[in-house]
């Protein structure tokens, strides 16, 4: 099978968020970028045990600029057997995005594209689901189990308050969340190999965006916590209740 | 024209979120002079879906086939789609719960439509809507350039605006396209109380709990709230509670009126994904733990002393109450 995993840069985890130029824009400065943690762990690792299974590709699609390189690699390193970066910089939104990756899926001739459940910095959702459409194709959402026998794969996924098992048969787009694998470290052998596999740049179709981000604002800051004494909880049900109004 | 927003049915009752889908797509409607219309797709009877007209819906159209009710995101999409053509919507609000998530962007490339996903507010008098960014972290405003526009918003956000209308009911014969997913099982957990996302109370742990065998204070403390639990990712990785249960940057992000954090220490990736929590109950041995910083109220003791105590006391409250 001819995987396809799109992976995303986003800041890491514990990056303080901050915004400059009138809070237009994110502030970079000193921002240390990741692979979106559900594209690295659950997306690129379960599409790499299934090779691993069953034979075939790896390729994994990044959209953005040329400092997203050295981050691409990682996935590399981790097992990937070649990268596209499709050369679109700016803010492009999830449909500008979704666009370039549909093009590429397209003509790569797919059997499965894989991403991340969301970017942990947009929150969106939305990038597969688009590709889906784009495509034509079956869009399944925040799998936690992926198997796939011949071109049929089994399925799956949350859904409120529970889990739901599927079918499906390739080629199809799903977005992989928590329980589908565990995260790998690349070793040594694969960090080195990572240098000499091919990266592909490619020129974007582009697409334009049919969003754009006017501003940004940080959460007001927290009052202090009210302290309440270990032998007086009855105190604190009576602030949630005529205070705090929850209860 | 129309305003139209998509109505969930589970177990023959709408959700909750798409009750706020009404009133959300009603002051929509109202901005632009228009009326509200809901889209339910799948079995449901016609008087709970007249109930969205105190809401603020003026119509809703229903898709009574039950093969709708088995979901697919490509078939519910160009559902969607055609009833925004069929009703000259160019504005579609969708609930951001798993379904409206998978759907969403689908019905966004359907319709040529920009997305905003993840709001939180109405939009204003430019259409410029606050969404939740950096898990949480902060906000956006986000401006949707297309004609046509989908709205994607966070459940308990808005909140859900009762007034006085009545809807109408209208049968449609918007059938699904052929589906090539067959679903073959469908696992439900926790019975009557609320997932995740749309819970409005949440009893959550962590590791100070020490182990799987120790949950039974946390569940005693959320049955007497009438809360759904929670817990943080370390727990759910070590098996000790099912991994739907996990909240934080990497699982479920949530927004309850209630957060309860009990033996959580209130690392950066945890609070990603509760601190839009309206109040934050930080219940923890260590005077030092990060979480009292983003709480509105703190408790410095032993979990296993504490919590014992608080579901005493909450169920004398609840007895007085009546
Ligand atoms: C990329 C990335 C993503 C992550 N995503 C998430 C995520 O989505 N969600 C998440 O939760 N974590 C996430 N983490 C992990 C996170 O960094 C923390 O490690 C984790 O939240 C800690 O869990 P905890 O608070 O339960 O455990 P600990 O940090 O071990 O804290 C236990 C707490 O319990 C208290 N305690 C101990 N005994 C008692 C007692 N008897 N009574 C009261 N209190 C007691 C201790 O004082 C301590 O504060 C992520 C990490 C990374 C690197
Ligand atoms: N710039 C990008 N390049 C490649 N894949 C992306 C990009 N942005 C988002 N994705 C993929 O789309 C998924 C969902 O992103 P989002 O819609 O932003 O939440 C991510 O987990 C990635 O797999």
């Amino acid at each position: 099978m001819k995987f396809l995993v799109c992976i995303s840069l986003v800041p890491d985890t514990t990056t303080k968020i901050s915004f400059v130029d009138n809070d237009t824009k994110f502030n970079t400065d000193k921002v240390q970028w990741i692979l979106n943690p559900y594209d690295e762990w659950y997306a690129l690792v379960r599409a790499l045990e299934l090779k691993e299974a069953n034979g075939g590709t790896v390729t994994v699609v990044n959209v953005g600029g040329a400092a997203n390189d050295a981050t691409i690699r990682k996935a590399l390193a981790i097992g990937a057997d070649d990268a596209i970066r499709i050369d679109a910089s700016g803010d492009l939104d999830s449909y500008a995005i979704a666009s370039e990756i549909a093009a590429v899926a397209k003509s790569g001739g797919y059997d499965l594209v894989l991403l991340g459940k969301e970017t942990i910095s947009d929150n969106g959702s939305n990038v597969g689901g688009m590709v889906a459409e784009l495509l034509d194709l079956p869009f399944i959402s925040y799998a936690s189990k992926l198997d796939v026998a011949g071109s049929t794969a089994t399925i799956e996924r949350d859904i409120e308050g529970g889990e739901e098992i599927l079918s499906v048969d390739a080629p199809f787009v799903i977005s992989c969340a928590k329980g589908m694998a565990e995260a790998r470290i690349p070793n040594m052998k694969g960090i080195m190999a990572a240098k000499t596999k091919p990266l592909n740049v490619v020129t974007p179709q582009g697409t334009a965006s049919l969003t754009t981000t006017v501003k940004y604002e940080l959460p007001p800051a927290k009052s202090a916590c009210k302290m309440i004494s270990p032998d007086n909880v009855g105190e604190l049900v009576q602030l949630l209740h005529n205070e705090a109004k929850v209860i | 024209m129309a305003v139209l927003f998509l109505v969930e049915v589970a177990a023959g009752k709408v959700k909750k979120a798409s009750y706020e889908a009404a009133s959300y797509a009603a002051q929509v409607a109202t901005q632009l002079g228009t009326e509200a219309v809901g889209l339910a797709l799948g079995t449901s009877d016609n008087a709970e879906l007249a109930e969205l007209g105190i809401y603020g819906a003026k119509k809703v159209v229903h898709a009574n086939n039950a093969d709708f009710d088995s979901f697919d995101a490509g078939a519910w999409a160009k559902a969607v789609s055609d009833a925004a053509a069929s009703v000259g919507a160019k504005v579609v609000i969708i609930p951001q719960t798993l379904t409206g998530k998978a759907v969403a962007p689908r019905v966004a490339v359907r319709l040529n439509a920009g997305i905003i996903s993840g709001a939180v507010s109405l939009p204003d008098a430019d259409f410029v809507v606050k969404k939740t960014a950096f898990s949480g972290k902060a906000f956006a405003f986000m401006k949707i350039t297309s004609d046509n526009k989908v709205i994607a918003f966070v459940p308990n956000s808005v909140g859900a605006t009762k007034g006085s209308g009545s809807a109408t009911v209208e049968a449609s014969d918007i059938a699904p396209a052929a589906s090539k997913v067959t679903v073959k099982d469908v696992k439900r957990e926790g019975g009557n109380v609320a997932p995740l996302p749309e819970a409005e109370l949440v009893v959550s742990a962590g590791r100070g709990m020490k182990g799987p065998e120790n949950w039974g204070i946390i569940e005693d403390l959320a049955n007497v709230l009438g809360a759904t639990t929670a817990c943080s990712r370390p727990v759910a990785d070590v098996g000790w509670r099912p991994h739907h249960e996990h909240v934080g940057q990497t699982g479920v992000a949530i927004r309850p009126n209630l957060y309860i954090a009990i033996g959580i220490s209130g690392a950066i990736q945890h609070l990603a994904g509760v601190n839009q929590s309206k109040v934050i109950v930080v219940i923890n041995k260590d005077p030092e733990a990060p979480f009292f910083k983003a709480a509105d109220y703190g408790i410095i003791g032993d979990a296993f002393e504490v919590v014992p105590k608080l579901t005493e006391a909450i169920k004398a409250f609840k007895a007085s109450q009546g």
